[in-house]
Formats: C-alpha cells, sequence, structure tokens
C-alpha cells in the first residue's frame, strides 16, 4: 500500500519537476502577460497569454454547457428511469462515449461546422470540449447518485414530497462531493485536450473578442512550441505545461475549499 | 388494568395483499386502527410488519415490483387508488425510520424542509414551526444554539428525535414508526417511547416491533402477523393475557420469534 502510494505521488512531483527545470529559463513574466508575437516560436518576445486566456474561455464555456446538461440527466437517470431500458441504454452509450478519443470528437466537430460553414472558432472548440466532458460528468454524477441510500429519498417522500423536490434538495446535495469531483475530472481532461480542439477552436496569437473568432489554448501551445527545432522556444514548451499543470491543481483545490463547507452537511 | 378508551377508526385496512416478485408478502389482511391510541404490530422477523406500515402510506411505491391490492380507508379516501394525491397522504402520515435518517443539511433545515416544500416560507413562520418542533421531541435545549449545524453530528438519539420533530413538522394526523428505537442506546430509545406515549393525546400512532416488552408498555392495541397473515388482534391487555389463537399464545410465551 505504502509502495502504491509512492508510485502515485512519485509520479506527480517527477512530473512536475521535470516540467519545472526544463520550463524554469522561460518561465517569466511576460510567459504570463503578453500574448504570442510574430517570431514568437522562432524565439521572438511574446508570452501564452493567448493560450491561457483561450483555454480558459474554452474549458469555462464547455464545462458551463456540460454541467447545465449532465445534472439534470443524472437526475433523470436516477430518479425517473433508473431501471429502464432507456436508462440502461443510456448509460452503456455514455460509456462507449467515455472511451471515444478526443480527435473523433475534433473530426466529429469540424464536419459539421464545415457543413455550416462555420469556421474553426471559440464556439466550436466549446462545443467540441462539451462534447467530450458530457460522458465523463454524466456518468461521474449518476454513480454517486446510485450511491445515495434509498432510506434518504424514502425520509424526503415521506413528507410529501415531490420526485423534484427530492431530487433538488436532497440527492442534489447528498451527490454534492461526487457531483464536484466529476465536474473537475471533465475538466481536467477537457483542459489538458490537445486534439478536440485542433480542428474545432484552430490557434491563434490573439486573444478573441467573440464567440466566432478563433482561440489559441494550451495544450497546443505546447504542442507547436516543442515542435519548433529552437532550444529555447521548446523550454517556452514546458513552461507552458507548467502554467496548465497549476491550473488545474489551483482549480482542484478552489473547489474543494469552495465545497468544504456545503460538504459538511453530507450524511456519511 | 390498563383503561381501554373506546376510540373511533382512523385507518381501515380491508383485504390488503402485498406481493413482492411473487412473494406473497401480506395475506388479506384486514383491520382497522384505532384514532389517537398506540397501535403495535408485533411478530416475527420478515412477517410483513414494516411492509403494512409502508403500505398505508404507499412509500411501498418506491420498491421495485410490488403489487398491492385491497383497500386502506384513511378518513374516507382510499389510500391504494393511484387517482389519490398520495403527496398529501404521506404529509397527513409522518414516518420515523427505523435508523435514523436526517437529510443532508442543517439541523435548522431538516425541521423547515417538510413546511417549505408545502408551502410554508415566511422566516418567523418557520422559526416557530422549528422551534415548537424541537420542543414537542425534547431536542430543543440541547440544540437551540446550533441550529445551523449538520444534522449529521448530532448522536444518533438526538438525530431519531430529531426526524420525530421533522415529522411532526407538517403537522400530521399519523405517525408511522418503523422499530424506531431499535438502532438507539437505551436512554435515547426511552426518550423517544415517552414522547410518543404524550403524542399518543394528539395523533394516531402505529407503531412497529419485535420487542414484546415494548409493546406491552405502549401499546394500546395489538396486531400480530405471522408470515405474512394476520393472526390476531385486540386490544393490549386481552392480547397479553388471553390470546385466543395458539400461535399468538406460543409468540408471547417466547417459544418462537
Amino acid at each position: 500500500m505504502i509502495l502504491s502510494v509512492i508510485v502515485v505521488l512519485g509520479s506527480l512531483v517527477s512530473v512536475l519537476v521535470v516540467i519545472l527545470v526544463k520550463g524554469a529559463p522561460a518561465l517569466t513574466v511576460s510567459m504570463l502577460t503578453e500574448t504570442s508575437t510574430g517570431g514568437y516560436y522562432l524565439g521572438g518576445k511574446g508570452g501564452v497569454l493567448n493560450a491561457i486566456v483561450g483555454s480558459v474561455y474554452l474549458v469555462g464555456g464547455a464545462t458551463a454547457i456540460a454541467v447545465a446538461i449532465s445534472l439534470p440527466t443524472a437526475l433523470y437517470l436516477n430518479e425517473y428511469a433508473s431501471r429502464s431500458k432507456l436508462a440502461g441504454f443510456a448509460r452503456q452509450s455514455l460509456d462507449i462515449l467515455w472511451s471515444v478519443p478526443s480527435i473523433i470528437y475534433g473530426v466529429f466537430g469540424f464536419t459539421i461546422m464545415v457543413y455550416f460553414g462555420i469556421r474553426a472558432s471559440l464556439l466550436g472548440g466549446i462545443l467540441a470540449l462539451a462534447m467530450l466532458e458530457l460522458p465523463i460528468m454524466i456518468r461521474a454524477m449518476d454513480e454517486v447518485m446510485r450511491m445515495i441510500p434509498l432510506k434518504l429519498k424514502e425520509s424526503s417522500y415521506a413528507l410529501g414530497a415531490t420526485k423534484l423536490e427530492t431530487a433538488l434538495n436532497v440527492i442534489a446535495r447528498q451527490a454534492l462531493p461526487g457531483v464536484t469531483m466529476g465536474v473537475l475530472l471533465a475538466v481536467g481532461r477537457a483542459i489538458g485536450d490537445a486534439a478536440s480542439v485542433l480542428f474545432t477552436a484552430g490557434y491563434t496569437d490573439s486573444i478573441p473578442r467573440s464567440l466566432f473568432d478563433p482561440v489559441a489554448s494550451l495544450p497546443l501551445a505546447v504542442f507547436f512550441q516543442l515542435a519548433t527545432p529552437f532550444p529555447e522556444v521548446q523550454q517556452r514548451a514546458y513552461a507552458s505545461g507548467f502554467i496548465l499543470l497549476i491550473i488545474v491543481l489551483s482549480l482542484s483545490v478552489a473547489s474543494r475549499l469552495l465545497t468544504k463547507k456545503a460538504t459538511a452537511y453530507v450524511i456519511k | 388494568m390498563k383503561v381501554t378508551r373506546l376510540s373511533k377508526t382512523h385507518i381501515s385496512v380491508q383485504k390488503l395483499n402485498v406481493f413482492y416478485e411473487g412473494h406473497h408478502a401480506l395475506k388479506d389482511v384486514t383491520v382497522d386502527i384505532p384514532e389517537k391510541q398506540i397501535t403495535c404490530i408485533i411478530g416475527p422477523s420478515g412477517c410483513g410488519k414494516t411492509t403494512l406500515l409502508k403500505s398505508l402510506d404507499r412509500l411501498i411505491d418506491l420498491t421495485d415490483n410490488v403489487e398491492v391490492t385491497g383497500r386502506i380507508v384513511f378518513d374516507g379516501i382510499d389510500v391504494l387508488d393511484k387517482q389519490v394525491d398520495i403527496l398529501d397522504i404521506r404529509k397527513r402520515m409522518g414516518l420515523i425510520a427505523q435508523t435514523p435518517n436526517p437529510l443532508p443539511m442543517s439541523i435548522y433545515d431538516n425541521v423547515a424542509y417538510g413546511p417549505r416544500i408545502h408551502g410554508t416560507n415566511n422566516r418567523k413562520e418557520l422559526d416557530q414551526i422549528v422551534e415548537r418542533c424541537l420542543q414537542v421531541a425534547s431536542l430543543w435545549n440541547e440544540v437551540k444554539n446550533r441550529l445551523t449545524e449538520p444534522a449529521s453530528k448530532l448522536s444518533a438519539g438526538q438525530q431519531q428525535r430529531l426526524c420525530l420533530a421533522r415529522a411532526l413538522a407538517v403537522r400530521p394526523e399519523v405517525l408511522l414508526c418503523d422499530e424506531p428505537t431499535s438502532a438507539l442506546d437505551p436512554i435515547s430509545a426511552g426518550h423517544i417511547e415517552r414522547q410518543l406515549f404524550a403524542l399518543k393525546q394528539d395523533y394516531t400512532i402505529v407503531f412497529v416491533t419485535h420487542t414484546l416488552r415494548q409493546a406491552r408498555r405502549l401499546a394500546d392495541y395489538v396486531i400480530f402477523l405471522y408470515l405474512g397473515q394476520l393472526i390476531e388482534h385486540g386490544p393490549t391487555e386481552s392480547m397479553f393475557t388471553q390470546p385466543s389463537d395458539p400461535r399468538t399464545k406460543a409468540y408471547i410465551a417466547g417459544t418462537f420469534g
């Protein structure tokens, strides 16, 4: 058991250390505060602010959409259609969607966008990432809600509560820590995903001004910088990767702190 | 000798049959439950006590593949009629479960939950309901300074009293108790028993128990179930001293169960 803890912690720490060591020389303030300039990928001036902001926009939008769809879906699967054939079919489909490689979502999104004549844009990226997040969120929330004991629901129904009241007031609250975990899981996958935004969101050196502008993202920034032959630009790739990791870590910590108070009410 | 008050019927169970996936759990049960008395349902485990209790407010509907036939007449309404407003019936019949099951919210919100879903949102009014119900459940003095704390922080005995307060908050007429003291220590169990005993002034109480001594202490009226059948029912005194059926006699003597 101690061994497995060492393996898990060790890999996290070693990833962090490698990225930090390789990226440290490039980790400057301008990296965080400036957008890329024309010669940036040749070693010129600038930073990856465009990619940082882009990733936040993309994942923020996608997560908002995905949560808005996932929460009602998971509640429906559990409280209204729990053991029906429809629910079984939905769960199976979601499990398959979960394991679909993200490039497929990218290509699928791209095909649809071509059909409607939309070019690579923030909107396209948000929708592709939302599709990527949906199965993860729904299934994670679904599993947590399935664990809620019947007697807890019973105590709500016994007071004359409707299904909806029980779902919103009792089940959603009891499931909150698990729901948060599901959202984090999905955000983690979406923010680090390069393949699904490659075709749908495109890449740009500027910060998008509307939903229809193309947008940069951190994973693609890492990819493009690493693909250059210049060591100083490659260092920036590691630095960008480090920024990405810090964003994910701080999201995780922040959400834990935010839900800490609400989690205290959960019945164990 | 205990004086048995003459009382009118509050809930009338008529030819009740319950099947769980083919298993015949209750067989043709017909019995009248008197108003404002404590009726204890006794019998060995698996005899259908809880099934009978949960049929009364149709919480049994939450179980899969269950079929219920017969009539349960409560205040002139057939509870088993699918057209009936079951939410209103459940509001009028509170439930105290076997293990304390507070909701995932604060102590205050647990009690206020019922009134809120039934449309009381005035803070002052809610405050009064919460205080009154916690007092009746004799929990108020222990929790009045920590109403915003999670209900899960209370001890099991306190949680069960909270559940009693929560049930009372929607002003029910009937209290359905499913072995509410079986998961508690003797002192907490005594608390709950005394409160229920006091509450029979205003409420019809149906109490499932497998402890004969508890039934004898609490009950005005006793229903004995065995293997899904109603064997015998009657006032407590006569059930315990002059049971007419040999199976009741054997059960009360402790020969089985």
